[in-house]
């Protein structure tokens, strides 16, 4: 292996996202310490630092090559234009939510702790951008790591209260045992072919005399972890009490940021090492080792439909968003059942909608309970005639989840119908618009209490400021116009289909 | 005399991943639930190194069992401070006691 200066100058050039984050970790460290009495100066820092690292993803839809490789090997990671997609939108997602961070009043009480928040931030976000362009299973298994064990943290940052405490032990328990089960599968399979590279076991396994039993059973113990991500059913029950103990700017993080990172590992996963060619109507054909598409389209079915059904009891709107997020992640994965460049675009399509969405929808639940201190559904009755640029955004943000048109929600779900439809999978289509008419009760549910309870004398007026006004405008003007006018986005996610070496 | 070769260390290993499993199932400790997760980890690890030894894989088995305790003892360690919070909150360890978030 040539180790000479000039290389590792060389490959650097590749990872210059990861390294602006690696390089704001540190100095908001510093900047904590030696500012002490100053915390405003943090998010600015972060912002500044995100912008920058947004920069240098831009410059990697440019680029289709393997970073980090050691001579006569494939490369650790894989920069491509589907990974510089997802960078996209987990850098959105931590923009925004640094915004939300200086509202939010659960983050404001325990101010003297600031730096450690942002700090932990910017290491979910290191651990994000590398598990999206992993090509190893060692490196995806040490960034799945340095993102699970931030987000344990931040999931119970606000230390003192009952429910942060719990979700973050819960959140710590559950991924503990997935991503231990995950490396227990990553060991089977390095032991089946001697390789860690997903290239190279592609390679490998076109061999027929492969033991398949023990393949597919470690295939399987992966996905256990890659599951617990993207908070599919059956590994989704950290979810509701994750989500409803979190403070709501974590909460809005786990149900974007990291969940776009789950799913780039996912498909990166399932993709690259399980191809064998891509036939002339853009179709995957998959290696006969495990039969992919019946097993994604069973969990989807079984995540929309648990997710869905569950969210209609919840009272509580951050565990109704939770069980709305396990619901999301099954279409999500009927994308990828389909198993097509197609699938794919629909997967793209729909994560950059849903970023706008449901964010928005967490921004609004967040700017109520700064007010009135709790998310309970009672909470809001009336507020449609009090405070109602929040309720008419909120409202908004519902519909577009559930997929009505003019919303962008609706082009999301029409492009993932179309896909389906293509593909000839007509019962899972019927499936998944069913699901839809059940999710329209409990958004609806939402609004009857905004609107057709009437205001009480004691229902709070919750003032807007003028830095919330743009950030909901930011989140809503995108959901709307992309529900008119989504040739932009589509043009988009054609670009960032292609994943390296296909 | 027994020549110990890969299937022993094979084994050792899916017992040690059993008795993790089995430890986070039963165990209402959240201290005893953590070290079920570390044996699934050393499980792991053994199979890693097994692997490269008999495998002839090189010495990278060796190299990720290496990663993997770093790892752990990281995991560790902020699953101990949680823990610590947890008793300061609650007052107990117990996984079972801990349910207010539940409708």
């Amino acid at each position: 292996m040539e180790l000479s200066i000039n290389y590792i100058l060389n490959e650097l050039n590749f990872i210059k996202p990861e390294l602006v984050i690696s390089i704001s970790i540190v100095l908001i460290v510093f900047t904590d310490l030696i500012f002490d009495k100053r915390k405003q100066i943090l998010p600015v820092i972060s912002l500044i630092s995100l912008l920058i690292t947004g920069y240098f993803v831009i410059e990697q839809f440019g680029m289709n090559t393997f970073a980090i490789a050691p001579a006569g090997s494939k490369g650790m990671l894989a920069v491509d234009p589907f990974g510089a997609f997802f960078k996209m939108v987990v850098l959105f997602a931590s923009f925004i939510i640094i915004l939300f961070s200086i509202n939010s009043s659960e983050i404001k009480l325990s101010s003297d702790r600031h730096g450690e928040y942002y700090t932990l931030i910017f290491g979910m976000i290191l651990g994000m951008l590398f598990v999206i362009s992993a090509a190893d299973l060692i490196l995806i298994y040490i960034s799945l790591e340095l993102l699970s064990l931030s987000s344990y943290v931040l999931a119970g940052f606000t230390k003192q209260s009952l429910r942060n405490s719990e979700a973050s032990l819960k959140y710590l328990i559950y991924g503990g045992v997935s991503s231990g089960i995950m490396l227990f599968g990553i060991s089977i399979i390095y032991g089946i072919t001697g390789s860690t590279n997903l290239y190279e076991i592609n390679s490998l396994i076109q061999a027929p005399q492969l033991p398949n039993i023990t393949f597919i059973l470690a295939s399987i113990l992966i996905f256990t972890g890659i599951g617990f991500k993207i908070s599919a059913a059956p590994f989704h029950f950290w979810t509701p009490d994750v989500y409803e103990g979190a403070p709501i700017p974590i909460t809005a993080y786990l149900s974007i940021a990291s969940k776009a990172a789950g799913f780039a590992l996912l498909i990166r996963f399932v993709k690259v090492t399980f191809i064998q060619s891509i036939n002339t109507e853009g179709y995957w054909q998959l290696l006969n080792i495990i039969d992919w598409k019946t097993f994604v389209v069973l969990i989807s079915i079984l995540s929309m439909t648990l997710g869905n059904f569950a969210a209609l009891w919840q009272n509580n709107l951050k565990r109704l968003l939770a069980y709305s997020s396990i619901a999301h992640a099954g279409y999500l994965l009927l994308g990828l059942a389909v198993l097509s460049n197609q699938g794919l675009l629909a997967i793209i399509i729909y994560f950059a909608i849903y970023a706008f969405m449901n964010l928005g929808a967490f921004l609004i639940v967040m700017l109520i309970a700064n007010k009135t201190g709790s998310e309970d559904m009672d909470d809001y009755n009336g507020l449609g005639f009090t405070s109602p640029l929040l309720s008419v955004s909120l409202a908004i943000f519902f519909i577009s989840l559930t997929g009505l048109p003019p919303t962008a929600g609706f082009i999301a779900k029409l492009y993932l119908f179309i896909a389906l439809i293509d593909a000839e999978m007509i019962t899972v289509a019927v499936i998944a618009l069913l699901n839809t008419v059940v999710s329209l009760y409990y958004y609806v549910r939402v609004l009857k209490h905004l609107y057709l309870v009437k205001a009480e004398p004691d229902t709070p007026i919750i003032g807007v400021s003028a830095l919330n006004t743009v950030l909901i405008l930011m989140l809503l003007i995108p959901t709307l116009v992309f529900g008119i006018y989504f040739t932009p986005i589509v043009d988009f996610a054609k670009v960032s289909v292609s994943l390296l070496g296909f | 005399m027994i020549q110990v070769g890969l299937n022993h260390f094979l084994v050792l290993s899916a017992v040690l991943f059993s008795l993790g499993i089995f430890g986070i199932v039963t165990r209402k400790n959240a201290v005893m639930v953590l070290m079920g997760i570390e044996l699934i980890l050393n499980a792991a690890n053994i199979n890693f190194i097994a692997f490269a030894k008999y495998g002839n894989f090189g010495y990278q088995g060796q190299l990720i069992a290496l990663f993997v305790i770093v790892l752990a003892a990281a995991e560790a360690a902020i699953a101990l401070a949680i823990v610590l919070n947890i008793y300061k909150t609650f007052s107990t360890v117990n996984v079972d006691e801990i349910d207010t978030l539940k409708e």
